[in-house]
C-alpha cells in the first residue's frame, strides 16, 4: 500500500527554485564525491603487484611483528662516573645555599641538586636568610635549562672565541682613551659589593669609563627621594610585621613594588590573635594582590591618589595644603588618615606612586607618624636606576660621545621606550657588547654578545640590604662557553685570578667574625647594620607642587608588572607563561584591564564562548605623545578604577624566543620617560582575542560555605557556630551537622603517621609561589595556550579567585537567601555571576583534598586510585586505563587528564621535548604518558623520603620535617603541613581551631585538607 | 641389508673413537708425574744463594712487602725478584730498616731507587731481623716458577687464553652413546623383523593378514563424549601455556648480558669474601644501589695487575682474566708503567641488568640499611656468579609476597617504637609484616 505522506529532507525542500533540491534530485551527493582522483586509474589498479589480499596480509604480520617485537625488553646501560665526586651519591640530593639577584628579583635560596645538576628552589630558612622565592625566582631553575641560551660568544653575528672577545675589547678600550671617547658599562642594578669594587676599579684605570644603573622597571623617583632626604641610593625596607593599620597608596607591595618580598612580614600581621589582626586599606587603580587581600579597596586613578597622599599629609602632620580630591572619595580617605595617625607608630604608609613629591611625601608621614614598620637603618640595595643617567646616556650616544658600551644584564632595545634612539645610538657606538643569557634582542644589534652564565652556573656577592652579606654560589658547571661579565672585567683590569678569588679576597672585611665556609654554608651573613642619618626636605613644598599636579580627562594607563613574568626577563620560561595571573586567572597573555563601566562606554566586552573559551573584544590605544599599540586584547576587570586601564609590561618579546612564547604585547613601547602612567585614547578594535583562562565564572553566588568569610568584629564577639557554621544535612528527617553523618565505616586511623595540609585564607596572598614549586617539585608538563583554552591545563594546584557580586561576600549571601520563588532566583543568579565594581577578592589554594571518604576511588574500575592509612589520596599512574570516571565524580576538580604525550612531543614545544629542559624532572617523580590521570599526591615522595631517613636514623621525625612543595614554597605561612598523630605538630593545633573548615562539608568527603575562615579587618 | 651395513660401520668407528679417547686421557694423566718432579728440582736448585728459608721468606713477605712490590712487576716500590743481584746485603739491611736515613746520608744507590720510584718514601722495617731479612731475600731470589715448568694442561690441547675443555668423560658423551645404542637396537629390530619375514616367504609360510579393524582415530571421531572432553583438555592447557607465556613478558628472570668487561662476582665477593656494600656503598644511603665508579676499582687494582694462578678456572684463563683488569686501567686512565694517572678515561658502558619500570620506586636504603636484608636475598648467590644475572623475575608479585612474609626489623630503631606498640595491640602479634605496616598500599612504591 502506497503512502502519500511526504517526508521532507531539508528546509531547502521550501523553496521551490532552490538548486540544491533539484541537485539532490538528480544525484545523491550535491557535489561529486571525487572516487576518480581515487580509483580512476584502472590500469594502474588491475597491473599493480599488490593485491588487496596482500595489503591484508602485510597489515597482518607487521600488526604481528610489532606485537612480538614489543615483548622484548631494551637494552639499557649504566654509567657510572670515572672518579665519583666526594659529595655526590647518585639518588641522594645535595643542597647549596646561594642567592639570587638578577636586577629584578632576589631572594635567599636553597638548591636541591641530584647527580650533580640543580632540581628544584626551596628558600633558604637560615636566620638572617629574609627574602624568600616568588614564582619566577622558584621558575628560574627552568631559565637555567633554556635551550634557546646563548651558547657562545658571538662577534658580529658569528661565534667567537672568548679570547677574541677580551681582544677586541681591550683594543676598543685603547682605542676610546686615545681618541678620547666615552666607555660606558651599562648595568642593572648590581648591589654586589664585590662587582661594584670591580667597576670601581675598572673607572680608575679607564679615567674616561663611567658606570652607569638602569633598572628596566624604574624606581627611580623613590630612590632620588630616599637620596635627598638620607643621602643614600636607596629603598626602605618595610617591616608589615609591626604595623597594625596600612595604608598604601598605590602600591602593590604583595606584588612587585619596590622589589616584593613583603608578603611574609604582611602576613604575620593578618592572622587574628588574641583578637587583633592588622587593618589594610588599599587606594589603587588597577585590581593588585595588596587590594585584593585589603580590608577596604578604593577603585581610584593616579591623579586622585595623588591628592589622596597629600590628604592625609594634611591630616597627619597637620599641614593645610589645599587639596582637590574627589568628593566621593574623600570620606573613605579621610577615614584612613584619621586612622592613621590615631594608630601612631603601630601605622605604615607606603605608595608606589612614581613621583619624586609623593614619594618624600611617604617619608615625612611615616617620619611624623613614628612609624615601627618605617626603617631606614637596614635600606633596600636592589634599585639604583636613575632616570637622569639613562637618558643623559641615550643622548650621548646619539651625539657620538660614546665609544665603547658595555652592557650586562639590561635589555634596553626591548625595554626602552624611545627604543629607536638608543638603536639609533647603538649604531653609532664604536663597540658594543651585551652579556646576557639569551641572544636578545640588545644581544643582537650588539657588535658582541657575551654569552653569560646563569645564576645558578656563576659566583657573586651580593648586599640585598644594608648589612646583609650573601653569596651567589654555582651550583652545576657552566652549560656552555659561557663567561661571567665580571670575569672579563677582571681580564681588562689586569686582575689576576677569578671572580671567585676576587670575592673571597673581599669578603674578609665585611664577614668579620664569621668565615668564608660558614658564610657559603649558610648562604647570608648579617653584618652590623648601621644606622642612617635622618635629613630633611621641605615637605610642604612637595605637597604643594604634588596638590597641583593636574587631572586629564582622558583615560589613565597604568603599566604594571605581572606576577607571571615580572620584567619580561624569563619570557622563554613555560611554567611562567602558563601560570594564570592570581587576579584574571589568564595565561599565555597579557591585556588591557578595563573597569566595567568603561567596557560599556567602549563597548569592549568579554564572553564564553561555545567551546568554554574566553574571548574579548581588542582596543587600539594611543598615549599623549603619539605612542601607539594596536589591538590590545580587553579584560573586563572588577575592581578596576574607572578612568584607568591597565596593562602588563614584560610581554610582546621576540627574539631567542620560542614560537610559542611569542605572546603578548610589549608595553614597555609605551612607558615614555620611565612613567608608568601615561594619558590615552582608546578605541575600540574589530576581531575578538582568543583567551586561555582558567577561570570561568567570576563569583561565588552566594555559596558562603565555600570561601568562609567574616569579620574581625563578630569573630571576636561570636560563637564559632555563627561564622563558621557546619553544613545540616537531613537524616531521617532530622537536621544533623554534615560532620556526624557517615555513609561509611571510618578507618582507624590514629596508628602512624596521618597527614593533613592547613591552608589560612587569611594568610594567602595568592603570590603563586605554590603552584610554581608544585610544577617543579612533580614534573607538571606545560601543555600550552590552546590546550589551557580547552580547560585541559595541567596544574595540580590552582589558586581559585572568587570576586563578591555585591560589595561584599556577605551581602552576596544575604542577597541569595532573601532570593522568593522561581523567577527571583533566575533573575537574581543572573545578575550574581558578575562580578560588582569594587568587590571583595578572595583566593583559595586547591589541590587534591585527600578526603578520607574519596568519591574518585570508590568509581575507579581498575583500582588505580586507593586510599591509604597516612590520609594520602594514591593514583597508581600504571593502573590507570584512563576512563575519567574519577574526574567527573570528583567535586573538587582537581585531577588532571595527560589528553595526549606530553613529553618528547614536538606538538607540545616546551621544556620536555628537548634534552636540555628535561634536566630539571625530578628523578623521584614518574613523568606520566599518555591517557593517564594524575592528581596532587601530597607530595608522597617528600614524606617518605622524610619517613625513610628517621628510619635510616633510627629516631622519630619531629614537627616541621614533613613538609610538602608547596608548603615548602609558601612564604607567608599560610600553607602548613604535617602529621595531625603527633599532638605536637603546628598543624594538629590548626586542626582543632575554632576557624578550620572543610571544602563543601556537606558532601561529607572528609578531607585532609583544611582551610581557615578568612577574616577581615572592616 | 645395505642400511644395516652402514649402521654396523658408524658404531664400530664410534666404539674405535670412544676408546681412543680413552687411551689419550690416560697418555696425559701419565705426563703430569715428571713434571712436578723437576719443578721440584728447580725449586732446590734455587734456595741456594743466601742461605735464608724461602719458606719462610714467603710469609714474611706477604705480611710486610706485598701491599708495595710484587715479586715480578712494578708496583708502588719495583719489582723485587733478583733484587739481591742488584744490592749486595748490607745494604739490604740497611734500606729494609730505614731506607729514609740511607736517603738521608746521601747514599747514591739509596737516592736513585728512590727516584727512580717516583719519590715515595718506603715504610721502614726496624722489627725485622736480619735473619728475617735473610729469609725474605731468599724467598725473591727463587727463580720464576713458570718458565721452569709451565702449567702442565689436561688433554694436552688447551689453548692460552680462550676456555680450556673439560676432557673428562661427560655425561653428555655418555647420555649421547647410550641413546646412539637404543637407536641402534630399534633399528636392528625393525631389520631382524624383515629379514624373519622375508625367510618365511621364501620358506612359503603363509602369515595370516590383519583383520581390517577400523581405525583407532575413526572411533575416537565417532566417540562425541571423548572430542568434547579433549578440545575442553585443549583449550584449557593452550590457556594455561598462553598465559604462562604472557606473564613472562617483561620479565627477565637470569639476564646475563655480556657486559665491556667481565667482572666476576665470584672472584670479588666469593673468593676475595669483599662486602658487597664496599663497592655498592650507595645502596647503605641512596635509592640506587649505586654501580662503583671506577676509582673504586683502583682502590685494590692499583695495586693488583693480575690475577693469581688459582684464580683461573677452566673456563677463564689467568690471561683472560689480567685483560680484563687492563680494560679496567684503560677505562680509568692508569699508566702501569710509570703508576700514575694519564687522565684519560673511558668511562665503561656497563649493561643495566636489573631494569625496574619507571612507574615504580625501589629505594636500597630502605632495604639494606633499615630492614637489614641481606643482598642475595634479592640479587641471589652473587657470590657464586661468574657472570651477574637477574636473580629474581623483579615482578610486582614477588614484591608483594616478601612483604606479606618479611617481619620489619624494629628492635633498637626509635622511630618504629610508637608505631610497633599500636599496632602490635591492633593485630595481636610481636612481629610486624611489612605489608601490616602499609607496605601493600599502592603509592608506596607507585609516585
Amino acid at each position: 500500500m502506497s503512502s502519500n505522506k511526504k517526508y521532507w529532507k531539508s528546509v531547502e525542500e521550501l523553496d521551490e527554485n532552490s538548486s540544491i533540491v533539484e541537485a539532490l534530485r538528480n544525484n545523491e551527493f550535491v557535489e561529486p564525491i571525487p572516487t576518480e582522483e581515487f580509483l580512476g586509474n584502472g590500469d594502474a589498479l588491475s597491473s599493480s603487484s599488490t593485491s588487496r589480499r596482500d595489503f591484508l596480509k602485510y597489515v597482518g604480520f607487521s600488526t604481528a611483528a610489532a606485537t612480538l617485537v614489543a615483548c622484548e625488553g631494551p637494552v639499557n646501560k649504566s654509567i657510572p662516573y670515572v672518579l665519583q665526586p666526594e659529595q655526590i651519591i647518585p639518588g641522594v640530593a645535595d643542597y647549596y645555599a646561594t642567592t639570587v639577584f638578577d636586577g629584578f628579583d632576589f631572594a635567599n635560596l636553597l638548591v636541591k641538586t641530584r647527580e650533580g645538576r640543580p632540581i628544584k628552589i626551596d628558600n633558604n630558612t637560615i636566620a638572617g636568610a629574609k627574602f624568600s622565592a616568588n614564582a619566577r625566582v622558584h621558575a628560574s631553575i627552568l631559565s637555567l635549562y633554556d635551550s634557546m641560551r646563548l651558547k657562545q660568544p658571538k662577534i658580529e653575528g658569528k661565534n667567537a672565541s672568548w679570547s677574541a672577545v677580551q681582544t677586541k675589547l681591550k683594543t676598543s678600550i685603547a682605542d676610546a682613551s686615545a681618541k678620547g671617547g666615552q666607555v660606558v658599562l651599562l648595568t642593572n642594578t648590581l648591589a654586589s659589593p664585590s662587582t661594584e669594587k670591580l667597576i670601581g676599579e675598572f673607572i680608575a684605570k679607564n679615567p674616561n669609563a663611567k658606570h652607569v644603573v638602569y633598572d628596566a622597571v624604574s624606581e627611580s623617583p623613590a630612590l632620588d627621594a630616599f637620596e635627598m632626604v638620607y643621602g643614600e641610593r636607596a629603598l626602605v625596607d618595610y617591616d608589615f610585621s609591626k604595623a597594625s593599620l596600612i595604608v598604601s597608596v598605590g602600591a602593590d607591595f604583595l606584588g612587585d613594588w619596590q622589589g616584593g618580598g613583603y608578603g611574609a612580614g604582611y602576613a604575620q600581621g593578618r592572622i587574628p590573635k588574641a583578637g587583633k589582626m592588622s587593618r589594610h586599606f588599599q587606594l589603587e587603580a588597577n585590581m593588585t594582590l595588596s587590594g585584593a587581600a585589603a580590608d577596604k579597596r578604593v577603585p581610584m586613578s593616579v591623579a586622585n591618589q595623588k591628592q589622596a597622599l597629600v590628604h592625609i599629609y594634611n591630616v597627619v602632620t597637620g599641614s593645610s595644603v589645599s587639596v582637590s580630591l574627589d568628593e566621593k572619595f574623600k570620606a573613605e580617605v579621610n577615614k584612613a588618615a584619621q586612622q592613621l595617625k590615631a594608630a601612631g607608630s603601630k601605622a605604615v604608609l607606603v605608595s608606589g606612586i612614581q613621583d619624586k613629591n609623593a614619594q618624600l611625601l611617604v617619608l615625612a608621614i611615616n617620619k611624623a607618624l613614628a612609624s615601627e614598620s618605617f626603617n631606614t637603618s637596614g635600606v633596600r640595595q636592589i634599585r639604583k636606576g636613575s632616570n637622569e643617567k639613562v637618558a643623559q646616556l641615550v643622548a650621548d650616544m646619539n651625539s657620538g660621545a660614546v665609544h665603547t658600551l658595555i652592557m650586562s644584564g639590561v635589555n634596553p632595545v626591548y625595554t626602552l621606550a624611545d627604543t629607536v634612539a638608543f638603536q639609533e645610538g647603538l649604531k653609532k657606538v664604536k663597540t658594543s657588547v651585551a652579556f646576557s643569557l639569551k641572544e636578545d634582542e640588545t644581544a643582537l644589534l650588539s657588535t658582541v654578545a657575551a654569552a653569560a652564565p646563569h645564576y645558578l652556573e656563576s659566583w657573586n656577592d651580593l648586599s640585598l640590604t644594608k648589612g646583609t652579606y650573601s653569596i651567589t654560589q654555582p651550583t652545576i658547571r657552566p652549560l656552555f662557553d659561557t663567561m661571567q661579565f665580571q670575569d672579563v672585567l677582571m681580564s681588562l683590569n689586569g686582575t689576576v685570578g677569578t671572580f671567585y678569588d676576587y670575592i673571597k679576597g673581599n669578603s674578609g672585611s665585611i664577614i668579620s667574625g664569621s668565615t668564608w665556609n660558614k658564610v657559603l654554608h649558610d648562604g647570608v651573613f648579617v653584618g652590623v647594620i648601621p644606622s642612617a642619618s635622618a635629613g630633611s626636605a621641605d615637605y610642604s613644598a612637595a605637597a604643594s607642587t604634588l596638590a597641583s599636579s593636574k587631572k586629564s580627562d582622558s583615560l589613565e594607563l597604568v603599566l604594571y608588572t605581572k606576577t607571571g613574568l615580572g620584567d619580561g626577563q624569563q619570557a622563554n620560561n613555560p611554567w611562567l607563561q602558563e601560570f594564570p595571573d592570581p587576579i584574571t586567572r589568564v595565561s599565555w597573555d597579557n591585556y588591557l584591564t578595563v573597569s566595567n563601566a568603561d567596557a560599556a562606554k567602549y563597548e569592549l566586552s568579554n564572553e564564553i564562548v561555545a567551546n568554554g573559551g574566553l574571548n574579548g573584544s581588542y582596543a587600539s590605544i594611543t598615549t599623549a605623545d603619539g605612542l601607539k599599540l594596536e589591538n590590545v586584547p580587553v579584560i573586563v576587570q572588577p575592581g578596576q578604577a574607572v578612568g584607568t586601564v591597565g596593562l602588563a609590561l614584560g610581554y610582546g618579546r621576540k627574539a631567542a624566543l620560542k614560537e610559542e612564547m611569542m605572546v603578548g604585547l610589549n608595553a614597555y613601547s609605551l612607558y615614555k620617560g620611565f612613567s608608568n602612567v601615561q594619558s590615552i585614547t582608546l578605541t575600540k578594535a574589530g576581531g575578538e582575542h582568543e583567551f586561555a583562562c582558567v577561570q570561568g565564572q567570576k563569583t561565588l553566588m552566594g555559596r558562603g560555605d565555600i570561601i568562609k568569610e567574616t569579620s574581625l568584629e563578630i569573630f571576636n564577639t561570636k560563637d564559632a557556630h555563627v561564622w563558621n557554621e557546619v553544613p545540616v544535612v537531613s537524616l531521617d528527617h532530622m537536621e544533623v551537622e554534615a560532620t556526624k553523618v557517615d555513609l561509611w565505616d571510618s578507618f582507624d586511623r590514629s596508628t602512624g603517621h596521618h597527614f593533613n595540609l592547613s591552608i589560612d585564607l587569611n594568610a594567602c596572598t595568592g603570590c603563586g609561589a605554590c603552584v610554581i614549586a608544585c610544577h617543579a617539585e612533580n614534573n607538571v608538563p606545560v601543555v600550552g595556550k590552546a590546550e589551557v583554552r580547552r580547560s585541559r591545563d595541567m596544574h595540580w594546584l590552582r589558586i581559585d579567585r572568587y570576586y563578591s557580586s555585591e560589595s561584599t561576600f556577605d551581602a552576596d549571601v544575604e542577597r541569595k537567601e532573601n532570593i522568593a520563588g522561581l523567577t527571583s532566583s533566575l533573575s537574581t543568579f543572573n545578575e550574581m555571576e558578575k562580578a560588582g565594581d569594587n568587590p571583595q577578592v578572595s583566593f583559595q589554594p586547591v589541590m587534591c583534598q585527600h578526603c578520607n571518604h574519596a568519591p574518585c576511588e570508590t568509581v575507579c574500575p581498575v583500582a588505580a586510585t586507593s586510599h591509604s592509612r597516612q590520609g594520602q589520596n594514591h593514583m597508581a599512574y600504571n593502573r590507570c586505563v584512563g576512563t575519567r570516571y574519577c574526574a567527573n565524580n570528583c567535586p573538587y576538580k582537581v585531577r588532571r587528564f595527560n589528553w595526549f604525550l606530553y613529553n618528547k612531543n614536538s606538538e607540545f614545544d616546551y621544556h620536555m621535548n628537548d634534552d636540555l629542559g628535561r634536566m630539571v624532572l625530578n628523578p623521584d617523580v614518574n613523568v606520566r604518558s599518555r591517557g593517564v590521570m594524575e592528581k596532587c599526591s601530597m607530595c608522597i615522595q617528600m614524606t617518605q623520603a622524610t619517613i625513610l631517613k628517621a628510619k635510616r636514623e633510627g629516631r622519630s621525625i619531629v614537627d616541621g620535617e614533613f613538609q610538602t612543595a608547596c608548603s615548602n614554597a609558601c612564604s607567608t605561612g599560610a600553607m602548613v603541613f604535617g602529621d595531625v598523630n603527633d599532638k605536637e605538630a603546628a598543624v594538629t593545633k590548626l586542626a582543632s581551631d575554632e576557624r578550620m573548615y572543610h571544602l563543601l562539608e556537606h558532601v561529607g568527603t572528609k578531607p585532609n585538607v583544611i582551610y581557615h575562615v578568612k577574616v577581615r579587618n572592616t | 641389508m645395505k642400511k644395516v651395513g652402514n649402521h654396523n660401520s658408524i658404531s664400530r668407528k664410534l666404539v674405535l673413537g670412544l676408546s681412543l679417547s680413552l687411551i689419550f686421557s690416560l697418555s696425559s694423566f701419565a705426563q703430569e708425574a715428571p713434571a712436578a718432579d723437576a719443578a721440584a728440582a728447580t725449586t732446590d736448585v734455587a734456595a741456594a744463594p743466601s742461605g735464608g728459608d724461602a719458606v719462610k721468606g714467603k710469609e714474611l713477605f706477604n705480611a710486610n712487602c706485598a701491599a708495595c712490590h710484587k715479586l715480578d712487576a712494578k708496583a708502588t716500590g719495583p719489582a723485587l725478584r733478583g733484587i739481591a743481584n742488584k744490592h749486595d746485603m748490607p745494604w739490604l739491611y740497611k734500606w729494609i730498616k730505614n731506607s729514609s736515613e740511607l736517603i738521608k746520608s746521601g747514599d747514591a744507590a739509596a737516592v736513585k731507587v728512590f727516584n727512580e720510584n717516583n719519590k715515595a718514601v718506603m715504610s721502614a722495617f726496624p722489627q725485622l731481623s736480619n735473619a728475617d731479612i735473610d729469609n725474605i731475600i731468599a724467598y725473591t731470589s727463587e727463580p720464576k716458577a713458570e718458565a721452569a715448568a709451565p702449567a702442565p694442561t689436561e688433554g694436552g690441547a688447551a689453548v692460552p687464553g680462550g676456555p680450556v675443555a673439560d676432557s673428562g668423560l661427560s655425561n653428555t658423551l655418555i647420555l649421547g652413546a647410550l641413546a646412539l645404542v637404543l637407536v641402534i637396537l630399534v633399528v636392528m629390530l625393525f631389520l631382524v623383523n624383515r629379514v624373519l619375514t622375508k625367510v618365511a616367504k621364501a620358506n612359503g609360510i603363509e602369515v595370516a593378514p590383519k583383520e581390517p579393524t577400523t581405525p583407532i582415530w575413526k572411533a575416537f571421531a565417532k566417540n562425541q563424549f571423548l572430542i568434547l572432553v579433549t578440545v575442553v583438555f585443549l583449550l584449557l592447557s593452550s590457556a594455561y601455556f598462553v598465559y604462562g607465556f604472557l606473564m613472562q613478558v617483561g620479565v627477565d628472570q637470569d639476564y646475563a648480558p655480556i657486559q665491556p668487561i667481565h667482572y666476576s662476582h665470584r672472584i670479588h665477593a666469593g673468593d676475595n669474601e669483599i662486602n658487597c656494600k664496599y663497592c655498592h656503598s650507595a645502596a647503605r644511603v641512596s635509592k640506587n644501589g649505586g654501580i662503583p665508579s671506577l676509582n673504586v676499582c683502583m682502590n685494590c687494582h692499583k695495586n693488583i695487575a693480575e690475577v693469581a694462578e688459582t684464580t683461573a678456572t677452566p673456563e677463564y684463563s689467568k690471561a683472560f682474566y689480567d685483560e680484563q683488569i687492563q680494560k679496567l686501567y684503560k677505562a680509568v686512565g692508569w699508566d702501569q708503567a710509570t703508576q700514575t694517572y694519564t687522565g684519560k678515561t673511558e668511562p665503561v658502558k656497563w649493561v643495566r641488568i636489573h631494569n625496574l619500570p619507571d612507574f615504580v620506586y625501589f629505594n636500597h636504603s630502605q632495604h639494606v640499611t633499615v630492614g637489614g636484608i641481606e643482598c642475595q636475598t634479592c640479587h641471589g648467590p652473587v657470590q657464586e656468579y661468574e657472570i651477574q644475572k637477574q636473580f629474581a623475575p623483579l615482578t610486582m608479585g614477588w614484591c608483594i609476597d616478601c612483604h606479606r612474609k618479611t617481619e620489619v626489623k624494629m628492635e633498637g630503631n626509635e622511630y618504629y617504637t610508637k608505631i610497633h606498640d599500636e599496632l602490635s595491640k591492633k593485630y595481636g602479634v610481636d612481629k610486624l609484616t611489612a605489608a601490616q605496616m602499609g607496605g601493600l598500599e599502592c603509592g608506596k612504591c607507585h609516585y
